[in-house]
């Protein structure tokens, strides 16, 4: 049995999460007995390709759901929700971040961050000047605000991503292979800049990646293919 | 927001829109100008003649007879003796018989060589008989009525001098140069061939056509040269009783001592309609097929996207839009396209009204109004853009199961 020592519910829960691509298949891709992860807590997930992480990215932002058991974030059943309600649940709580292509390129990169306020129906009026501090805290120059996405390094719309990802204060940031296309002093300069806005601003990271030398970067790792056997279960 | 996605997406793939955008202009603005002309052309083609009983000329087809005299188009393969018209004339059952002597013309447009009774007894549209905005009828021989559109195309006023000459066409090589005319009179426009003619007396018809020594005689003394016409080209009947038209026109056709040719005008206009309605069919149908190639074009243009889009898809979707907001999205694109296709469509084909009214008229005596925005014509747009939006649900449908099957990390 496990302490939980915090009074809130855990950030992220799995509960004997079985997924099968086809339900007609015997063997599923992916077994999970269990896995907690606390608020604020930033996971290190890491996994060779083919070991599963991407569905298990699938089943916590909700495109997937798993074909048996339950995923809950924050204590509420988040896999047991409808499409819709997933939906705008992950528009309001969930930040994700890809490998790349993370932008709609022929959009502004002010646009960009809008239409995740958008979709969120979270409407404000001081959006942009959020985004400016969001942009500035990730050290990107303002003037990249009007410019379409597609004109900016592959770097900077890395850092455009996760500024979109936390314009709508998300509690849980999914990120995946953030890095692989940036360059070994990028890729440092940009983890430790993630780690510490998810700090500051109390954010659940989950960082996945098939880099194990990454793993320095965070108190926390998880082994997918360990997980998947064992059925994790870790608790801050 | 998602029009403003809709509308910048496009933009990013301009170049294909641009031609699938152009192919639909195209095919809309055909579908409209056949649906316009239809309905124009039956409505100025209905108005042109009315009140007369029947026309008589030589024996030919009652299209080729009805052509030239109401629409002054082609020629007459012969004339009739004006014997022939004075005995039309002069029989008990006819009110009244217009003379007309065809074959001339002056800068393109026709001279018909006619008498007063035209003026008195010709009828257009709503049996409205002809009248002059400035000026009078011709009384004397080298005086001349033209049609308001030969005014205002030739800039002609009353008093001014022009020249007629033989055969049809603008440039004829026997110009009668020496036979100038002055324009005693203007009509009003009547949006019938009558605004493309001159009009002058059979006598003037007559003069034109006399060797050059006799014309010299005859401008220095009017009286020195007896001028009697030798045939006419056609005549119009009006009747006593409307209930003898049938009688009288077998006893026309049947007369073995003068082979004539009587027609109904109102018979041969639906004949000549049924002719062209054909034709506007057929050009209506592949209109439509031309229309229907161009969405499907339209339809795989955005269908042919969505694979390129799978990235674009995939941030959309964890942004939190659901599949039917894709699904509306690619809706929302194929309805940009269209719109601006049909209002480009009417934008243009306005604009070439305005400008190609007075050449269709003058080549092909279509008189088209400028107005396009007729319920008709909108009604028309209204199917387009439904007809569009049925064919977007292709690519939209796509864009739906795409989002279903959205995975986060497509490239890892």
């Amino acid at each position: 049995m496990s302490v939980h020592l915090s009074e809130s519910p855990p950030a992220i829960e799995l509960r004997d999460v079985y997924f099968h691509y086809d339900k007609r298949d015997q063997e599923p891709v992916l077994v999970i007995k269990k896995l907690v992860v606390q608020t604020a807590e930033q996971v290190f997930l890491y996994g060779d390709s083919g070991s599963g992480k991407t569905t298990l990215l699938n089943l916590l932002s909700g495109v997937a759901v798993p074909s048996k058991g339950e995923i809950l974030l924050f204590g509420q059943p988040f896999s047991k929700l409808s499409s819709r309600k997933r939906d705008k649940f992950r528009s309001r709580h969930i930040g994700v971040v890809f490998q790349q292509f993370n932008l709609i390129p022929y959009l502004s990169v002010l646009k960009n961050i809008q239409l995740a306020s958008y979709f969120a129906k979270k409407h404000r009026n001081d959006m942009e000047n959020r985004a400016t501090d969001i942009l500035l805290g990730l050290k990107l120059p303002l003037e990249v605000l009007h410019k379409p996405a597609r004109a900016l390094s592959v770097g900077q719309q890395q850092r455009v991503a996760i500024a979109r990802a936390l314009i709508n204060q998300p509690e849980i940031l999914i990120v995946d292979e953030p890095t692989s296309a940036l360059d070994m002093s990028a890729r440092d300069a940009f983890i430790t800049l993630l780690t510490e806005i998810c700090q500051q601003l109390k954010t659940t990271l989950i960082f996945v990646s098939h880099d194990i030398s990454l793993k320095r970067y965070f108190k926390t790792a998880i082994d997918i293919s360990e997980l998947k056997t064992t059925g994790f279960h870790h608790v801050n | 927001m998602l029009i403003e996605l809709a509308v910048k997406s496009l933009a990013s793939r301009r170049k294909s829109v641009l031609l699938t955008f152009m192919s639909l202009v195209i095919s809309i603005s055909v579908l409209i100008s056949v649906e316009h002309i239809r309905s124009q052309a039956k409505d100025s083609f209905n108005r042109t003649i009315a009140g007369v009983d029947l026309i008589v000329g030589a024996p030919s087809g009652q299209l080729n007879l009805l052509l030239y005299s109401v629409f002054r188009m082609g020629s007459a393969t012969s004339n009739i003796d004006y014997e022939s018209y004075q005995k039309l004339k002069n029989n008990d059952q006819v009110e009244w018989a217009i003379p007309m002597s065809l074959g001339d013309s002056h800068r393109g447009f026709r001279v018909l060589g006619t008498d007063e009774n035209y003026f008195k007894h010709y009828k257009y549209g709503n049996k409205q008989t002809l009248a002059l905005s400035q000026g009078e009828a011709f009384s004397s021989l080298f005086e001349v009525v033209i049609g308001a559109d030969v005014a205002q195309r030739l800039k002609y006023k009353v008093g001014d001098s022009v020249v007629i000459a033989h055969g049809i066409g603008s440039t004829s090589f026997s110009k009668h140069d020496n036979t100038p005319f002055k324009i005693s009179g203007v009509l009003a426009p009547t949006g019938t061939p009558v605004d493309k003619t001159l009009h002058v007396s059979l006598n003037a018809i007559e003069a034109i056509h006399l060797p050059l020594s006799k014309q010299n005689l005859l401008l220095k003394n009017p009286a020195a040269v007896t001028l009697k016409p030798a045939s006419v080209t056609a005549v119009m009947l009006g009747l006593k009783s409307k209930f003898m038209t049938f009688k009288i026109q077998r006893d026309i056709n049947n007369d073995q001592n003068d082979r004539l040719s009587a027609i109904l005008p109102g018979v041969a206009l639906t004949e000549l309609w049924q002719i062209l309605s054909t034709v506007e069919n057929i050009l209506t149908g592949i209109s439509i097929l031309v229309l229907i190639s161009s969405l499907f074009g339209l339809s795989t243009m955005l269908l042919m996207t969505m694979q390129q889009r799978s990235n674009e898809i995939a941030v959309l979707r964890v942004l939190g839009a659901g599949p039917m907001i894709l699904f509306g999205l690619v809706l929302i694109e194929s309805l940009v396209v269209i719109l601006l296709a049909n209002l480009t469509a009417l934008t243009l084909l306005s604009g070439a009204l305005v400008y190609l009214s007075d050449w269709l008229a003058v080549n092909y005596g279509l008189f088209l109004s400028g107005g396009l925005l007729n319920w008709r014509i909108l009604e028309l747009v209204l199917m387009i853009t439904i007809a569009a939006v049925i064919t977007a649900f292709i690519p939209a449908i796509e864009a739906y199961k795409q989002a279903l099957h959205t995975s986060l990390s497509a490239n890892s």
